[in-house]
């Protein structure tokens, strides 16, 4: 459905994307995860042929890009990560707007309407301005408007960032509806639960390139132990030196906690019973882990 | 930059923004032609009585006449150079529309031809308010030719809106329009012959009105007020044509390196 090989984009002296080789398979949904500037939304702009690489090939939807761009977005729906509705239109006003840029006639769009707000849980809502919505509503009517022109794949750039637990279910519900009907999804997010979440695949992105790719679980195990042990309080240091070196497969000091990373997380428990100074919280191992492990725990802004 | 630059790719896809933003104005149309209408008109109407009863004429013609079709162009300028300065700013900039249209099947290039022939269409309704007045006050010579005043305004439309989508690229807020008002359109008001015939201006500032697109656009409105055939009209009209061509070529590769990098 989609495949990119090498791709390249230099902006001044600096490489945001460096050498990218991207495949997503049809129905699936694919994650590109990374920490800030690692390059997500400039690879998104570049699959869409917003912009052009300075090296590496695209193929969307079968159709080589950017040379025939235009051509592929008829079959793309863009979530942009800025909601950007247009505010002088109403909800449905919207929808009827963002159909005729694709061409369709009015009453086609018009036809679509009733089951896109319905999708989007906005039935009541038709001839609401924009600026009565909540955040989650226009994010919802943002994913609808993507969908007027019925795409075979669709494009989210951070499609939850900034809303509340409620309306961040009603979208992966939305989500797992549009996976059930057999579109592509490709989505960057950095909340690594969504990504657990609805991701078949993912690849993660840092300094241009992806870093790992493959299916959550599987990198999981194959990235890091299967559990994890978060000990801090008194006499941390100690031990950290005495303790955590010996019984711990891996592990981090970060600020005043101890990361300990292992297979045997009831030696390690056991342990820390001879300690009643430190505290503990015993969890497995999950995606942010493995993206802490490859992306490292710098800031990045 | 050069990399930004290529020749526009025209296609039919720049119909659906013009739609959208005929909509968008539809909804305020009552509204929004009296306030773009009302400034000219007053201009128009106060100096030209006011004034024009101490003048006993002005370039061979009454001074209404005379400021009555420099300002068929003069309106015409003005309602172009808001719309494509200040509306189209607000959709690309601010309510990040344009990103929107981006993510259709359309190119920039749509976007933005969508925007100049709205911005010529919208400043064609102020130029034929203000030939609707000549023709209610009966300032015409010939009524057949004031008919000709409408392909001009279309045409000054597109002239001034192109070149003020130069202004919106490069742009970095609304407060930037104010240098383009007073360091290009205040002075071609005042140079290009609305209010005094040019020939009242050193000969030096005349060499300068001559390139002015607004002096153009005012040497083809003026005769067809009055009811005679304009001298040098293809001269006038390429003028025309190829300011605004050169705006719009010139905005889209500037536009190119702002939203498309």
């Amino acid at each position: 459905m989609l495949k990119a090989r090498g791709l390249t984009k230099t902006y001044g002296d600096t490489e945001v994307v460096r050498g990218l080789d991207l495949e997503v398979r049809r129905g699936e949904c694919f994650g590109l995860l990374g920490p800030n500037g690692a390059g997500k939304t400039t690879t998104l702009r570049l699959l869409l042929g917003l912009i052009e690489p300075d090296a590496g090939s695209i193929e969307l939807a079968g159709i080589a890009v950017p040379q025939r761009a235009r051509e592929a977005r008829m079959k793309v729906g863009v979530v942009p990560q800025m909601d950007n509705l247009d505010p002088d239109f109403s909800v449905r006003e919207n929808l009827l707007a963002y159909g005729r840029y694709f061409g369709m006639g009015k009453a086609a769009v018009a036809a679509r309407v009733p089951e896109l707000l319905d999708f989007a849980g906005l039935a009541s809502k038709a001839d609401a301005q924009i600026s009565q919505l909540s955040g989650g509503m226009k994010r919802r009517l943002t994913l609808a408007r993507a969908l007027v022109h019925d795409p075979d794949i669709l494009f989210l750039d951070e499609p939850t960032t900034g809303l509340d637990p409620q309306a961040r279910h009603l979208i992966w519900q939305g989500l797992r509806r549009l996976i059930g009907a057999g579109k592509t999804i490709v989505l960057t997010t950095h909340f690594m639960d969504e990504a657990e979440r609805l991701t078949d695949r993912l690849a993660i992105l840092d300094h241009g390139r992806v870093v790992a790719e493959g299916a959550p679980r599987g990198l999981i195990e194959s990235h890091i132990e299967p559990a994890v042990v978060e000990v801090f309080g008194e006499g941390l240091a100690d031990w950290t030196e005495h303790h955590a070196v010996r019984l711990c497969q891996r592990f981090e000091t970060v600020g005043e906690t101890l990361f300990c990373y292992t297979s045997t997380p009831d030696t390690v428990i056991d342990a820390l019973r001879h300690a009643p100074a430190l505290r503990y919280l015993h969890r497995p191992s999950n995606l942010e882990d493995v993206f802490l492990k490859l992306t490292g725990r710098d800031l990045r802004d | 930059m050069s990399h930004f630059f290529r020749l526009p790719r025209l296609s039919w896809r720049f119909v659906p923004v013009w739609q959208r933003n005929y909509l968008v104005w539809k909804k305020l149309a009552i509204p929004s032609i009296l306030g773009n209408l009302a400034d000219p008109m007053l201009y128009m109407l106060g100096l030209g009585y006011g004034l024009g009863s101490l003048l006993p004429n002005v370039g061979g013609m009454p001074y209404l006449t005379f400021l009555a079709a420099g300002t068929v162009a003069y309106s015409t300028m003005n309602a172009a150079t808001f719309e494509v300065l200040y509306s189209s700013f607000s959709r690309m900039h601010v309510q990040r529309t344009w990103d929107a249209i981006l993510n259709a099947p359309l190119t920039l290039d749509d976007v933005m031809l969508g925007e100049l022939t709205w911005a010529a269409s919208k400043s064609l309704l102020s130029g034929l308010a203000i030939l609707a007045v000549i023709w209610g006050l009966g300032l015409y010579g010939n009524f057949w030719m004031t008919l000709w005043i409408v392909p001009v305004v279309a045409l000054v439309g597109f002239c001034f809106g192109g070149m003020g989508l130069v202004m919106n690229a490069l742009s970095p807020s609304y407060d930037f329009f104010l240098y383009y008002f007073t360091l290009v359109i205040t002075p071609m008001v005042l140079l290009c012959g609305v209010f005094f015939p040019v020939s009242q201006l050193p000969a030096a500032v005349q060499g300068v009105s001559a390139w002015l697109p607004l002096t153009h656009a005012i040497d083809l409105a003026r005769p067809l007020v009055v009811g005679t055939v304009p001298d040098n009209v293809a001269l006038h009209v390429m003028a025309l044509l190829i300011y605004g061509s050169l705006g719009y070529i010139i905005a889209l590769a500037l536009t190119r390196r702002r939203l498309l990098k």
